[in-house]
């Protein structure tokens, strides 16, 4: 084997906490040889961000300490003064970070922060140094760089911003390159693009790259080896094949089976749960497809047509028009008791506004909502705080769903109380059987929120939102927050409720994957419209629609064996619903491709375009 | 990934405890409680340790300050020592009374304007309107509409602060208000006033009582300039301004008359924006660190 040009041995890092030094990470060992990709993959709290950091010397040194051996390239860098390893962050090792948004400096010009780190670490001219950012952009594929070279920050969307980062990290041409979750904050097919431009830059630089993730999907995609970390501990190490293939110790067996493996439904007709499995002993139950819950010859508990939210943007000094995001246009659908409709989409398609229209959260301005029956769209305050008792919703971020300064039980009964649907003795007593049935203990009712876990909190939310007895419930990104094998259990948890409520579930969700594995339809938004809607089975195993498509194939697959059978991947970037104010939306037509599978007729601007990432000469 | 405890207002664990500690952890807050508690208690044994504020004798004018006359006496012959600390008392209740009302109202005001975006659109043009106007101007204008007395200063003083607790207010509201549990809670059918108390509310009242304290000693200043110039409370009640006013000819051969009462005003402002800044940092650690 060639030299390694990182190598990390017993790496132990502490932090003080209370005036006890408590390790994060622990004893983890492992070698990146020149033009490797090695990726850390584990959930929150697994200590992967902190291994990159200590790496890096970025550990602070107030209440942090590191110990064991880190050697780039022959020097050791846990003993180097700290000016010799400035010289070494970002001439000799590089990192970019999950968050584009605010890595920018968004009162600089794009070029002028890649030129200064040039001239800061490389001692080019200004001259030579604009050259060669110019050089850097084309490098990362940002379309006409030279003339956005002179742009600031928030003209470039999340996707180009990381590509920025890229530039920036590859200025001083660095031997490795740590990418602490890069894609995370990014849309699917974005994060596609992303993970094909770092490999081909990989190849082109010849640098090794060491990738930290939480997703194994996008570890299949891109590792060549992979290490699996548990609560500060490395678990299990090898190649990325191996690892998929044939996992050996039983956390890395419990992560790999509540990920999700989009194209595993094939043959089930309805959703199926997670197999849950013991962290200890890796053993597993059999996951179960669940009982046909869907009332198909009831009247729908949901009926949607023609919903269309626009939002004004208004400015200027008498506050006009000046343009309209057109989030939801002219939607239609239905749901059935029992029935999970699924809308997929990335951000800014319109999906969560729709939900939102459909509670009234935000006023919809045309189409109809039937709820059981009933118009929510023409009610009045009180009829509508009536009808909230049949439709709940569940928000994304369970730490800001919740208030901090309420406990747990009063914020389950908060809607009990709200509609006066029980005295406080009851409500105690419903609270304590609400908790039970998500999964939590009676006793936890007098804990505030912040005593519980990302994953607990969510299902104090789905506690809340059942205490009313609604009949639809709108998961709005509602397991999108959580790890992986919390992920898992909140959806299993969801499908049990299903079958002994019956609930009719709308789950807004961007992650494809997982809307295979629960929804029994399937609808694709894109800039606001609903562009192909049907049986799960027929929508994923059938899709019409190019931008479903497009969709699908960006998702991650954790399956190495399958790495680069995809088709070629676009730059595009997802447009925006933004409009002039006098735009008038296009009449839109649907066929019937099978019974229930509905897909609009696109026109012209969806025909097939030559895949944008070509390799630089 | 590192989870985010954003909002979260977690008790944070201590590692010492104890009343000494604490003092030790917040020495602004103590110092400035310590000097106002020292002011409150003058104020309220005054009747005991001070002779009558307003009994004069003319054979004892101008005397210096001496065994029997502390501070000295003024043209009148009156006591200056007994005047100022029964000044403690009008000072005091105009401080925390034009707190109270200040705040009381401008947290009505701002969570309404905060919550409703047309109340929001004409209520807070009336608030400019107020801010325009110098407050020391608008209350000369008022109590000149009124006859003057205590009530009438501290309403006249109380009314140019309201906008600006109103803005803070608002702006705290307009933030909470996008927190996804106040949806949450609307989805929940939860009607706009328990909303309005039992989430924005609490969410207030740190920044509020931070807020409370500088309006309570910027009034007392306000009040002490509107007897300086004469537009105050009535010229027989011995409020320090009162006391600077009339002691203000005589300045030159008898300069105690100004000094004790302005020596008592800059304490008690101290004091009382000591006792701010030391909650600004308990109550809100982070505005803390940045300033």
């Amino acid at each position: 084997m060639t030299t390694p040009v990182l190598s990390v041995s017993n790496l132990t890092t502490s932090f003080l906490t209370e005036g006890v030094w408590r390790p994060v990470v622990r004893n983890v060992s492992f070698d990146v040889a020149p033009r490797e990709t090695v990726a850390i993959v584990g959930e929150s709290g697994s200590g992967k961000s902190v291994t990159a950091l200590s790496i890096m010397r970025l550990v602070p040194e107030m209440n942090g300490k590191v110990e064991g051996k880190v050697v780039l390239a022959g020097t050791e860098l846990t003993s180097l003064p700290e000016h010799r390893m400035k010289k070494i962050r970002g001439n000799e090792v590089a990192m970019i970070f999950q968050e584009p948004m605010t890595s920018l400096n968004p009162v600089l010009t794009i070029g002028f922060q890649i030129a200064e780190a040039l001239i800061g670490h490389q001692g080019m001219s200004r001259r030579e140094a604009e050259a060669e950012t110019i050089r850097l952009l084309e490098k990362v594929r940002i379309p006409a760089a030279k003339s956005r070279f002179n742009e600031y920050p928030h003209r470039f969307s999340g996707g180009m911003r990381q590509r920025v980062m890229i530039a920036m990290a590859l200025a001083c041409k660095p031997k490795l390159l740590i990418a602490d979750e890069p894609t995370t904050a990014l849309d699917v097919t974005i994060q596609a693009q992303i993970l094909d431009l770092i490999k081909v830059l990989q190849d082109e630089e010849g640098m090794s790259v060491l990738f930290i993730t939480h997703d194994m999907g996008v570890v299949a995609e891109i590792a060549d080896r992979t290490i699996v970390m548990f609560n500060g501990e490395q678990v299990e190490k090898g190649q990325t094949e191996d690892i998929f293939a044939r996992p050996q110790h039983p956390y890395t067996r419990a992560l790999l089976s509540a990920v999700p493996r989009l194209g595993s439904m094939e043959g089930h007709k309805r959703p199926m749960r997670f197999p849950v499995v013991d962290t200890k002993t890796g053993l597993s139950d059999v996951p179960t497809e669940v009982p046909d819950t869907v009332a198909a010859a009831e009247r729908p508990v949901l009926e949607v047509s023609n919903l269309t939210t626009r939002f004004d943007i208004r400015s200027g000094l008498f506050s006009s028009v000046t343009g309209r995001v057109h989030a939801v246009e002219n939607v239609s659908f239905s749901l059935l008791a029992g029935e999970t409709l699924a809308v997929v989409g990335e951000s800014g398609c319109g999906k969560s506004t729709t939900g939102r229209s459909i509670l009234r959260l935000v006023e919809p301005n045309s189409g109809s909502v039937v709820v059981d029956g009933q118009d929510v769209i023409g009610m009045d305050q009180n009829a509508l705080r009536e009808a909230r008792k049949r439709m709940q919703i569940i928000f994304q971020d369970p730490f800001a769903s919740l208030n901090p300064r309420i406990n747990v039980g009063q914020a389950i009964a908060e809607p009990l109380m709200a509609h006066r649907m029980c005295s406080a003795a009851e409500g105690r007593e419903r609270v304590a059987d609400l908790l039970r049935r998500v999964g939590l203990q009676p006793d936890m009712a007098v804990r505030y929120p912040h005593e519980f876990s990302g994953g607990q909190r969510q299902r104090i939310c789905i506690a809340r939102a059942l205490s009313v007895g609604p009949k639809l419930i709108v998961a709005d990104e509602a397991v999108s927050a959580l790890d992986v094998s919390i992920k898992a259990q909140v959806i299993n948890l969801m499908l049990d409720l299903q079958v002994s409520l019956r609930l009719a579930y709308l789950f807004i969700s961007h992650d494809i994957a997982v809307v295979e594995r629960v929804a029994h339809r399937v609808a694709v938004m894109y800039l606001g419209e609903i562009v192909e809607i049907g049986p799960r089975e027929a929508v994923f195993g059938n899709p019409q629609h190019p931008y479903t498509r497009k969709l699908m194939s960006a998702v991650p697959i954790p399956d190495p064996a399958r790495r680069g059978t995809k088709r070629g991947i676009s730059n595009d970037e997802i447009r925006s619903p933004v409009r002039a104010p006098d735009y008038v939306p296009p009449v839109r037509q649907y066929r019937e491709v099978s019974p229930g599978h509905m897909v609009q007729i696109w026109g012209p601007e969806w025909e097939e375009k030559a895949p944008a990432i070509v390799r630089a000469a | 990934m590192a989870t985010t405890t954003a909002g979260a207002a977690a008790p944070r664990v201590r590692s010492r405890k104890g009343p000494i500690a604490w003092v030790r952890r917040n020495p602004t807050i103590t110092v400035g409680a310590a000097i106002l508690l020292v002011l409150v208690v003058l104020a309220a044994i005054a009747p005991m340790i001070a002779e009558d504020p307003l009994s004069f004798e003319p054979s004892n004018r101008l005397k210096r300050p001496s065994e029997t006359f502390w501070f000295g006496t003024d043209q009148f012959g009156r006591d200056v020592y007994s005047r100022v600390v029964y000044g403690t008392r009008i000072s005091l209740a105009v401080g925390i009374s034009v707190a109270v009302v200040a705040t009381f109202v401008g947290l009505v005001i701002g969570v309404l304007c905060g919550f409703y975006k047309r109340v929001d659109a004409i209520v807070m043009r009336i608030m400019d309107g107020l801010m325009s106007i110098p407050s020391i101007l608008l209350a000369i204008a008022l109590i000149t509409l009124m006859k003057a007395s205590l009530t009438i200063v501290i309403i006249a003083i109380s009314i140019p602060e309201i906008p600006r607790v109103v803005r803070l207010v608002r702006s705290v509201v307009l933030s909470v208000r996008e927190m996804p549990y106040i949806e949450a809670a609307v989805a929940a059918g939860t009607r706009n006033l328990v909303i309005m108390y039992r989430h924005i509310l609490p969410n207030t009242l740190a920044p509020l009582i931070v807020q409370a304290t500088y309006v309570c000693a910027s009034a007392i200043l306000t009040e002490a300039g509107l007897s300086f110039l004469g537009a105050g409370t009535p010229p027989e009640i011995p409020s320090w301004g009162n006391i600077i006013s009339l002691g203000r000819t005589f300045f030159q051969i008898s300069p105690w008359i100004i000094f004790f009462p302005g020596v008592c005003l800059a304490i008690t402002v101290l004091a009382i924006n000591l006792v701010g800044d030391g909650l600004r940092d308990t109550l809100d650690p982070r505005i803390a660190r940045r300033m």
